[in-house]
């Protein structure tokens, strides 16, 4: 498991930088660095569907992120690194790729009820106990609004956010005080 | 801004109903058949952006004002909230305990009716009104910005 420490520390140290450094593009690099260490970590623990939603969020992230810096700060990369850059991307992505079948070897055959296997697994306590602790017909409701609510509650609470954060940005003010001044 | 051709009005002021009725159809059988107050709400605010696309942006805001909807989105947040904790309250302290079913319903073998599961029904209305209320709030506002931004 020194896989972890190495990239825990190389987390921690991409994250002193965007806390630290003042060029805002060199700090949303460094986000998107901590956001893709935490992905390939879930892949080495064995749950590839998270490290692929982690890593879809993080690229629109990193994509948005980048877009919005640089239409800020004016600053552009160089032609002369190109090659250099896409050898590297090529190389990492090269890497991700070869781990990430290594992990999905290692699973159960698709259609395999694995965990039917495991007498006390949380699906077969689900099937078993559902109608008589929720009383729900539908098994799928009584697992997200009854056992697992508190992800429903986060989901909420996403959307809920999301709307406040459309609103304020797009309201009358903020969009005067875009032409304005900047308040940076 | 007018909206689109009679052709396409017509056709909305027929769909509309159904539409706004299938939504509360998915979220009141939520807990028998598949869907729920995630599908319903956004089935609900379908209903409300096919007026906002038919008829443009006045109308829509004439049958769902923004306050309102605002405030619907707010009300049914709070509630879904404040129904967690009546079952900290009430239940066996812990939050989001399905105090209804635990308390009153569980000697009433009631599964697979329309009155049944306890507070898995409320809280599906809840999250249909808020879902609704925010994804007619969302496209209201992006539309309102890309409007005035043209002019």
């Amino acid at each position: 498991m020194e896989i972890f420490y190495i990239l825990m520390v190389l987390m921690l140290i991409a994250g002193i930088i965007a806390v630290e450094t003042t060029n805002l593009l060199s700090a949303v690099i460094c986000v998107g660095a901590v956001g893709f260490g935490s992905a390939v970590m879930y892949l080495f623990l064995k749950a590839p569907d998270i490290a692929l939603t982690q890593t879809v969020v993080e690229v629109l992230g990193l994509v948005i992120l980048i877009r919005a810096t640089i239409s800020r700060e004016k600053s552009f990369i160089s032609g002369d690194r190109e090659f250099f850059a896409v050898v590297v991307s090529v190389v990492i992505l090269f890497l991700i790729f070869v781990i990430g079948t290594g992990i999905f070897a290692d699973m159960p055959p698709f259609g395999d009820a694995a965990f039917a296997r495991i007498p006390d697994s949380a699906s077969q306590v689900y099937l078993e106990n559902g109608v008589k602790d929720t009383g729900a017909a539908n098994i799928v409701t009584a697992v997200y609004l009854d056992y697992r609510v508190y992800d429903t509650l986060g989901e909420a609470t996403v959307l809920f956010t999301s709307v406040v954060g459309a609103i304020v940005i797009l309201r009358k003010k903020s969009r005067k005080l875009l032409f304005e001044e900047d308040p940076l | 801004m007018k909206g689109m051709t009679i052709i396409v009005k017509t056709i909305a002021s027929w769909i509309k109903v159904l539409v706004f009725l299938f939504g509360i159809y998915i979220i009141l059988f939520g807990h028998l058949t598949p869907g729920g107050g995630f599908a319903g709400g956004v089935i609900l605010a379908g209903s409300y952006i096919l007026l906002l696309l038919a008829f443009g942006k006045e109308y829509a805001e004439e049958n769902l004002p923004i306050s309102l909807a605002s405030k619907l989105d707010c009300i049914a947040a709070f509630l879904f909230i404040a129904l967690a904790l009546c079952g900290f309250i009430y239940g066996a302290g812990f939050f989001f305990y399905n105090f209804i079913q635990q308390k009153f319903l569980v000697e009433y073998e009631s599964a697979g009716e329309l009155v049944s599961a306890g507070a898995i029904p409320l809280y599906n209305i809840f999250i249909g009104i808020k879902v609704a209320a925010s994804l007619f709030l969302v496209t209201l506002v992006l539309s309102a910005f890309r409007l005035e931004s043209q002019e």
